[in-house]
């Protein structure tokens, strides 16, 4: 094993901030918000330093960033951008937007749970409410993964057949600021295998007036040009195959569309995306050293969605248990949805088990993923459905609880003073 | 490549006698907005990039046509400036790593209404300022949500009847002052300009675009549709604006503000009121003396203090 003069520590930040510095971008629109602002802190210590060429703009809103990070795209520049959760839906409308206009960019989302409550910690819901606009879905595991999937996503996002912004995705806190070793590619290869931004007919020039994004009347042009979208999407899981191929022969790391982790002879698998899918591996290990026959089958990609791959890779399954970090609210887990129209009137389709958890940074333990295993593996024996659950214990209930009690002794408390004021 | 305003202009003989916006365009007959981006884009040229937020004016370019002969982004209501951002930053940097010369450079221009410049993309618009971003903005302010039947905006004047403001006296707010919180940012250059007076509107957009920075113009655009009048009396109603002293004609330039075209003698601003349908419940059924007076005097009051 090599562990080569380019191996250092990173947080999944600064993986990401490596990412786009050897994948020589031009322009970072900007704008901060918890966990991912180190990403643009250390670009701008980068360019402030004279380290590196491009130019960093901090913008008004998330919303003013993805329109600026879209407009130089279609202008002609490589350009990167991040954010996270409240940021990523304050810059919704134009997600959708720039999707459809066909510029390529990388963005990095940084997953937070959204509000209300609000909170600072990790969880998908941000992530897979972008899971409609246009824009692709890489979901990372470790920080390496992060700065080698945004390399990545600048081929695939460039690549002629695609032409779509990317979204690179990583778990707050658990990736963002954990640091973990990385080997870091060398920049010559990195700046070969990315290659130079070519904008094809995308851009702006005094010789070439272009009329972008203009308005269409009727659905028939509407329909056209959103079904583009949805096709190149399609087209852009070979780009991937092909692209990891080339990235695995120039810098010996692979990254299936679908990560599958000793699921060859198994009867049970976990299905997760994210930083957790760590902690189902290490389940995964545990089990089969006491004789299960269980692996794992982790997306990293979620859009485009590998349908074929996850037919395939769940044939002859007994089960598959869905861990996931979000809720639909109203339906539930939705990678869980997602798997089952693609398993939908599959022969041999495994039972699909729906577990969500990890919801605003709470963990997700190892005996809650041996106990996932079993409940998943009696139902199947006992051929009974299994309701989707929350992971939630007694003790976490019985500590809300308590929570609950110290708020309503506070507010007695302070109706009978404000009471008291009164009476005065 | 046709540069229109290598002449000073000095009369109403200087100003381009050709046109390059495109005829046969959605806008409405009569409407200001166009008339004025016409007279505009006579003096910037083709080499610009429009960046449009939702508005009437996003009806221009429609697939597959465009009035015009330059380029043009549609983005979002509240990001214009943002997507301007993008792009003269964009163009800067192709400069810089000489892959494109400086012939292929453009003005970037932001065309807005006044639902999106007093409302929604002034966080924005501030923004822009504040970075001392190379642009010209250009709001046409019909002073309403004017693409969706007039509903009132925060550019719509006191009693003016919108379909969102039909009560017996109209719209109980006043009409914000964007001039001045745009010139509170200090950029390079703002200025009011109307269609109906083209020289002053001609000698603005030139000087403009001889500066750097950001150029913020506000066209009153006055709105046959939404102000309810006969579109023929479109240029009157304009000059009307500018004679009853309710438009003043004015630029923010190196810290001051200076009145370009000062009405004399101001003609009383029910004269301006009573040809449109808006202001008809002023008049009608009876004179609403309190509402007229007091309209009167705050135009009376900002022309005292000039």
């Amino acid at each position: 094993m090599s562990v080569g003069m380019n191996r250092m520590l990173m947080t999944g930040n600064r993986a990401a901030a490596w990412g786009a510095r050897l994948a020589q971008v031009d322009y970072y629109p900007a704008f901060p918000i918890t966990p991912q602002t180190e990403i643009i802190e250390a670009l701008a210590e980068w360019i402030d330093k004279d380290e590196m060429p491009g130019k960093l703009v901090t913008v008004d809103s998330e919303h003013s960033m993805i329109t600026a990070a879209g407009a130089a795209a279609a202008t002609g520049v490589r350009v990167f951008s991040a954010t996270s959760s409240q940021g990523l839906l304050y810059a919704m409308e134009m997600l959708y937007t720039v999707a459809g206009w066909r510029a390529p960019f990388v963005l990095v989302n940084v997953s937070r749970g959204l509000s209300a409550p609000i909170t600072l910690e990790s969880d998908h819901n941000d992530i897979v409410a972008a899971r409609d606009c246009g824009f692709l879905q890489i979901h990372c595991t470790t920080c390496q993964e992060v700065l080698d999937s945004t390399l990545m996503a600048y081929r695939i996002a460039e690549h002629a057949k695609v032409r779509l912004p990317v979204i690179v995705n990583l778990d707050g806190f658990y990736l963002s600021f954990t640091r973990e070793p990385v080997e870091l590619p060398d920049a010559n290869k990195a700046a070969a295998f990315v290659g130079s931004f070519d904008a094809e007919n995308t851009r702006f020039r005094a010789s070439a007036p272009a009329s972008q994004a203009v308005a269409v009347l009727g659905g028939t042009p509407y329909s056209y040009f959103r079904y583009e979208i949805h096709l190149a999407q399609q087209q852009a899981l070979a780009v991937y195959d092909e692209i990891a191929t080339e990235f695995a022969d120039t810098f010996g790391r692979r990254y299936d569309a679908i990560e599958a982790y000793r699921s060859d002879d198994a009867d049970y698998v976990y299905v997760m995306m994210g930083s957790f899918a760590s902690k189902a591996k290490a389940a995964v290990d545990k089990l089969r050293e006491a004789g299960w026959r269980i692996g794992l089958l982790r997306p990293r990609l979620l859009r485009p969605f590998p349908e074929k791959l996850f037919q395939s890779l769940l044939a002859g399954k007994k089960a598959a248990a869905v861990i996931d970090q979000n809720i639909s609210m109203g339906k539930g887990g939705v990678l869980h949805i997602e798997l089952a129209s693609v398993m939908c009137g599959q022969q041999d389709a495994p039972l699909l088990a729906s577990f969500m958890g990890g919801l605003g940074g709470r963990d997700i333990s190892e005996e809650e993923l041996f106990k996932i295993a079993e409940v998943t593996r009696q139902a199947c024996e006992e051929g009974t459905s299994l309701p989707p659950r929350l992971l939630f214990t007694e003790d976490e209930l019985r500590e809300v609880r308590k929570l609950q009690a110290v708020a309503h002794v506070e507010r007695a408390e302070l109706g009978q003073v404000i009471i008291e004021k009164n009476n005065d | 490549m046709i540069e229109k305003n290598e002449a000073i202009i000095h009369r109403m003989k200087d100003l381009p006698s050709t046109h390059l916006l495109g005829t046969g365009t959605p806008m409405c007959a009569g409407c200001g907005g166009l008339e004025a981006l016409h007279e505009i884009y006579d003096i910037l040229g083709e080499k610009t990039v429009f960046v449009n937020a939702a508005g009437c004016m996003t009806l221009l370019s429609v697939y597959p046509f465009t009035p015009f002969r330059g380029s043009w982004l549609y983005t979002a209501m509240a990001s214009a400036p943002a997507g301007a951002q993008g792009i003269r930053d964009a163009l800067d940097i192709l400069k810089q790593k000489q892959q494109i010369t400086e012939d292929e450079d453009l003005q970037v221009v932001v065309l807005t209404g006044d639902g999106s410049a007093y409302g929604m993309g002034l966080s924005a618009t501030s923004g822009a300022m504040e970075r001392d971003l190379d642009f010209i903005y250009i709001c046409y302010d019909n002073e309403g949500y004017g693409n969706t039947g007039q509903q009132y905006s925060g550019a719509t004047p006191h009693a003016a009847k919108t379909s969102t403001s039909k009560g017996a006296h109209g719209f109980a707010g006043y009409k914000k002052d964007l001039f001045a919180i745009w010139a509170a940012h200090k950029p390079a250059y703002v200025a009011t300009v109307i269609g109906a007076e083209p020289l002053d509107l001609a000698r603005k957009i030139e000087k403009a675009k001889s500066m750097k920075g950001p150029r913020m113009i506000i066209s009153l655009a006055p709105c046959p549709t939404g102000w309810d009048y006969d579109p023929k009396i479109s240029v009157e109603i304009g000059k009307l604006a500018v004679k009853t002293g309710v438009w003043p004609l004015k630029e923010y330039i190196d810290g001051e503000v200076v009145h370009t075209k000062v009405p004399r003698q101001r003609v009383p601003v029910e004269e301006y009121l009573k040809l449109q349908g808006r202001f008809r419940h002023l008049f009608e059924p009876e004179r609403d003396e309190v509402l007229l007076a007091e309209l009167q005097a705050k135009v009376d009051d900002y022309w005292a203090g000039v």
